[in-house]
């Protein structure tokens, strides 16, 4: 690691006033970043840590609405009372993130800040249609995921929550990766008033998107029957040493599947 | 037995301090005035080195020095070498390559040390490394050994045309194919052994240390053979003459092979120490690990192996292409050779056998022993083929094993072995009723209900450990010898120190070696100190690898033993005015048989070194060493079953029983030896399933870190069932026959055999990632 200058951030003004430094980076976990730094492949001469600031803690179930605050840590989104019992597939997607090191220190907001094309948030967000608060507004989801390590984020911007309707239903389902144990592919399935919805993360050379072969197949009838026999396009699908495209785009079909049974069990 | 004595299941000693902190790695090393370095390392698979530049680094803040391979030349410091002579089959030696420990010329592979910076953090060394301009001319790289022999390939090295090292044979050619001519059935397969990164987990470190005032180096460095180190740096690398020199291999996490070599890290940290007047102190960081510790494995083998109509096996022929990397390892020459070709007969009585073995340069890291050498290639080889031609024949896989079984000892094999005892049939039965062998058909059904792929497999093993005698590997070309060294110290109070030529780096030594002391002696374990892994402290020794350390340096132990005892005894007669011939030792006390005269075991060391009262003419003190030099390998052997299930929709294979049985001979301390075993088959299990090496095109190793090179993990795992039915090994005084390898020799083939009868294809290799199980299903369902 290179030297760098670490300041806690006690407030949201204080981490703007902070981020002016030249290359500054946020902190909000360092699930990726430190890792970046510790093999010399990032090198921020800041650092600003977000999560001790007290706004952007904390979990809300307010009748159908669901905030999670941007410094939650994994452990806390796997282990909400209140959260598991309005919506338990996030719970168990938090649950399975990484290992408890990385649950007990990674938050929401930093991976989807970060929107690695394998993190697990960004299909559930997709899939629940949720909002990203930010600083500066209030993004859908699907505006707020750009690409690749992609998002809408200006520079000084920060992610305060992140805001969703309970669904009627919803599972999510991932293959991991037997190195890393990422997501090779996850597929996270919401079912509510507005239709279904499924999002695809670990497969897509551009990121978190949705299935719409699997979703028209959903809609019809949201039960895992109803994917037998549907397959999705491999094209647009990541490759690499441990799943070609073709692998994945079977690997979509059966991991929607058994998100479809996580969700109807 | 006592409950501390041999065969007794003694908690190690050595754990408390791993699981505490408190052990002693050569990073805890710090001497004053200790500097850190970093190594520039080379970008690039295959390059001319048209110009170094240092002046930028050199200005950095807090450097020392920057040092190169000029540099290096110039001060003599020589070439690493590879240390078994292998002939090709016309005769001619095999072609060496130049390595020096800091690139001259050219670079052949990514990770290939190009300079040293030495700064007064280490922080600032790899700023500083980072700053070192190098200007490179790449040239085209290859990687796989099959397109480094084609014609056209690139040129590795001027001594080595065609990137070829040696063709090498064993056995008789003619035989073999007069065998298969006239077999009633010949089962042909093509074998691939997938290349691995050993992950020892403590990284590799050097600590060099050059004293002005005695003309004196010290060494610290993560070794399983310090002696060898000593001996092979003063020797050939001409770092420092042997009595100039001392090495310390002290706590070590974790070898596996990869730490028996001497590397460039350590020659040029001493070096360096004496360069810039500082000491200097080198830890790998583990993408370094990935890319420059000595690889595992990486063959590929065409095999036709002959039976009569009978399905008695008449002949087998074997192609075999190894590829070793950039450079020659310290023995990689002998491990596709002797280690490996040696082992083709397996538990079979096979009267005709030839291999012939073509090794090959690549732009790779140099590929070397890894946690079995040779022999998990030989069983892979032997047991997948035999299990495709049980298959092939329509035979049960056990039957046709059985069938083919060695059953009367000794035996020759047509390729060197002499096999001295072992009851392969007595394994095969203990596996087979361990599995429920007989009640697989209903499981593989009632997986099927559930809709997955039920299948089992198995592989019959042997393996050649202790490997010896020192005149016998001499003759085949080995520039060391292979016996080992033990001194026994008896206190004057009694308590005892042994040293061994043995180094202990996960193996717990400290503890086993004591339960045979303290088995002797009658004497607590606590009274018993293990000496090991200090060339200043122990003389001479052989380190440990090949699962050597109990077969030979314990029996070196047992020779001391024998001459301390004789002492005592005949210290304890003059003293008891009994006949020497009537002393017997029991619970810690010298006793003359069949009295209640006795004389406890410290009460005789003191004796022993206040000399008032001894025999005349004896010498005091209590004192005495051994060198042993074995009269043969040792053989142990085993089968391995192993039951899988997989997920047809994705190609996710669980492991859902695993059954070893082995033959290790006598046993010292069963937890221990059940611990080596699970370990073994968790390696084994993840070449078979989990890990790969795997370069790009340009050479570059697209698996340099956990993200993408996978290790077997607890939950990859069963809980195995284990059990030993032993024959002891004839030919040392401890009827020891070694454990250390045999997880990771028998279970590749067991669970690839598993995996193929769930599918009902042979078309997979290692690893079977959930990718290619899924595809080898789709394309079995074809068909």
């Amino acid at each position: 690691m290179y030297s760098v200058t670490y300041h806690r951030a006690a407030s949201l003004s204080d981490a703007a006033k902070l981020a002016k430094k030249d290359e500054a980076k946020f902190l909000s976990g360092g699930m990726t970043l430190i890792p970046a730094m510790k093999t010399r492949l990032a090198a921020p001469p800041d650092v600003i840590d977000l999560t001790h600031i007290a706004e952007l803690k904390g979990i809300t179930v307010s009748g159908k609405s669901v905030t999670i605050g941007a410094a939650t840590t994994h452990a806390e989104v796997a282990n909400n009372a209140k959260l598991k019992a309005a919506c338990p597939a996030i719970c168990h997607l938090a649950s399975h993130i990484g290992d408890p090191h990385v649950r007990h220190r990674g938050t929401i907001g930093g991976s989807i800040a970060n929107n690695d094309p394998a993190a697990d948030y960004p299909a559930a967000l997709l899939a629940l249609d949720a909002t990203i608060v930010t600083t500066k507004r209030e993004l859908a989801a699907e505006k707020f995921f750009k690409g690749l390590f992609e998002t809408a984020l200006k520079d000084g911007e920060i992610v305060k929550a992140v805001r969703f309707t309970v669904p009627a239903k919803a599972g999510y389902a991932k293959f991991p990766n037997p190195a890393s144990r990422y997501a090779m592919t996850g597929v996270f399935v919401a079912s509510g008033k507005e239709g279904v919805r499924a999002a695809v993360t670990g497969a897509g050379d551009d990121g978190v998107f949705r299935s719409r072969p699997i979703e028209a197949a959903l809609a019809r009838n949201f039960e895992a029957a109803a994917l037998e026999g549907v397959s999705v396009p491999s094209d647009g699908l990541m490759s690499d040493l441990h799943a070609s495209a073709e692998y994945r785009a079977n690997l979509v079909v059966v991991m929607a599947k058994r998100a479809v049974m996580a969700a109807t069990g | 037995m006592g409950i501390e004595g041999i065969g007794a299941r003694v908690a190690r000693k050595e754990d408390r301090r791993f699981i505490t902190g408190a052990g002693r790695y050569v990073d805890d090393m710090v001497v004053p005035g200790m500097k850190h370095a970093a190594f520039v390392r080379s970008p690039h698979a295959h390059a001319d080195i048209k110009k170094i530049d240092v002046s930028r680094a050199k200005a950095m803040p807090g450097v020392i020095g920057v040092l190169t391979g000029k540099e290096l030349k110039a001060d003599g410091i020589g070439n690493l070498i590879c240390g078994w002579m292998i002939h090709s089959k016309d005769g001619t030696p095999m072609k060496m390559g130049a390595w020096s420990p800091l690139a001259v010329g050219s670079v052949r592979y990514v990770g290939d040390a190009v300079a040293i910076v030495v700064a007064e953090t280490k922080g600032q060394a790899r700023d500083a490394a980072e700053a070192v301009d190098v200007t490179y001319k790449e040239k085209k790289a290859v990687t796989e050994a099959v397109d480094a022999l084609k014609k056209g390939a690139p040129q590795i090295h001027p001594e080595a045309e065609g990137n070829l090292i040696f063709d090498w044979e064993i056995g008789d050619a003619k035989a073999a194919d007069a065998a298969i001519a006239s077999a009633a059935h010949v089962t042909r397969v093509k074998i691939h052994n997938n290349r691995l990164v050993p992950n020892a987990m403590e990284p590799r470190a050097a600590l060099g240390h050059y004293d002005r005032g005695e003309d004196h180096y010290t060494c610290w460095t993560t070794s399983q053979n310090p002696h060898v180190a000593r001996l092979v740096m003063s020797a050939f690398y001409n770092v420092a003459p042997e009595n100039k020199l001392r090495v310390i291999a002290p706590d070590v996490g974790g070898g596996f092979g990869s730490k028996i070599y001497i590397y460039p890290e350590e020659i040029v940290c001493l070096w360096a120490s004496k360069k810039t007047g500082v000491p200097v102190k080198w830890v790998a960081d583990r993408t370094e690990s990935f890319l420059t510790d000595a690889h595992g494995r990486d063959h590929v083998s065409e095999v036709e192996m002959a039976f009569d109509k009978d399905n008695r096996i008449t002949g087998l022929k074997v192609d075999t292409i190894a590829n070793l990397g950039a450079y020659m390892s310290l023995f990689s020459s002998c491990v596709p050779t002797y280690l490996y070709a040696t082992l083709l007969s397996g538990q079979y009585d096979i009267p005709a056998i030839h291999a012939n073995v073509r090794t090959v340069y690549t732009n790779t890291a140099p590929v070397d022993a890894y946690r079995g050498a040779g022999r998990p290639e030989a069983t892979y080889l032997l047991e997948r083929t035999m299990e495709i031609a049980a298959r092939e024949l329509g035979v049960s896989p056990a039957e046709l094993r059985r069938k083919n079984f060695i059953t009367q000892f000794p035996h020759q094999t047509p390729v060197i072995m002499n096999y001295d005892a072992g009851d392969y049939a007595a394994s095969l039965d203990a596996a087979m009723q361990a599995a429920d062998y007989a009640g697989f058909e209903k499981r593989r059904a009632a997986a099927k209900k559930r809709g997955r792929l039920r299948g089992i497999g198995m592989a019959s093993y042997i393996e050649a450990c202790g490997i010896a005698p020192s005149a016998a590997v001499g003759s085949l070309g080995a520039g060391v010898g292979l016996w080992e060294s033990a001194e026994v110290r008896v206190n004057a109070v009694g308590t005892i120190e042994v040293l061994t030529g043995s180094h202990s780096h996960g193996q717990g030594h400290e503890t086993t070696f004591a339960q045979l002391v303290a088995d002797r002696f009658g004497l607590p374990l606590d009274s018993i100190n293990i000496v090991h892994g200090d060339t200043d402290k122990v003389q001479m020794g052989m380190g440990t690898y090949g699962s050597r350390s109990g077969a030979v340096g314990m029996s070196a132990i047992v020779k001391a033993l024998d001459k301390v005892e004789a002492k005592a005894k005949k210290i304890a007669a003059h003293l008891m005015e009994a006949d020497e011939g009537d002393i017997v030792i029991e619970n810690g006390a010298l006793k003359v048989a069949g009295t209640d005269k006795t004389v406890p075991w410290f009460q005789l060391a003191l004796a022993a070194y206040t000399a008032h009262n001894l025999p005349a003419g004896m010498e005091p003190g209590l004192k005495e060493g051994a060198f042993y030099d074995p009269s043969n390998f040792t053989f142990p052997a085993g089968c391995y079953i192993c039951e899988v299930e997989i997920d047809p929709e994705t190609g996710r294979t669980d492991i859902v029983q695993f059954v070893a049985a082995d033959d290790f001979g006598n046993i010292i301390n069963p937890m221990i030896v059940e611990g080596q075993v699970h370990g073994g088959i968790a390696q084994g299990v993840g070449q078979a399933l989990l890990e790969g090496a795997y370069y790009d095109g340009s050479g570059q190793l697209l698996t340099a870190s956990y993200m993408d090179y996978t290790m077997p993990r607890a939950d990859d795992l069963p809980s195995f069932k284990v059990s030993t039915s032993n024959t002891p090994c004839p030919s040392n005084p401890l009827g020891i026959k070694g454990c250390g390898e045999a997880g990771a020799i028998g279970s590749p083939p067991a669970v690839i055999n598993a995996i193929t009868d769930a599918l009902g294809t042979e078309n997979l290799t290692m690893p079977a990632t959930p990718q290619k199980v899924w595809a080898a299903a789709r394309a079995a369902t074809r068909h």
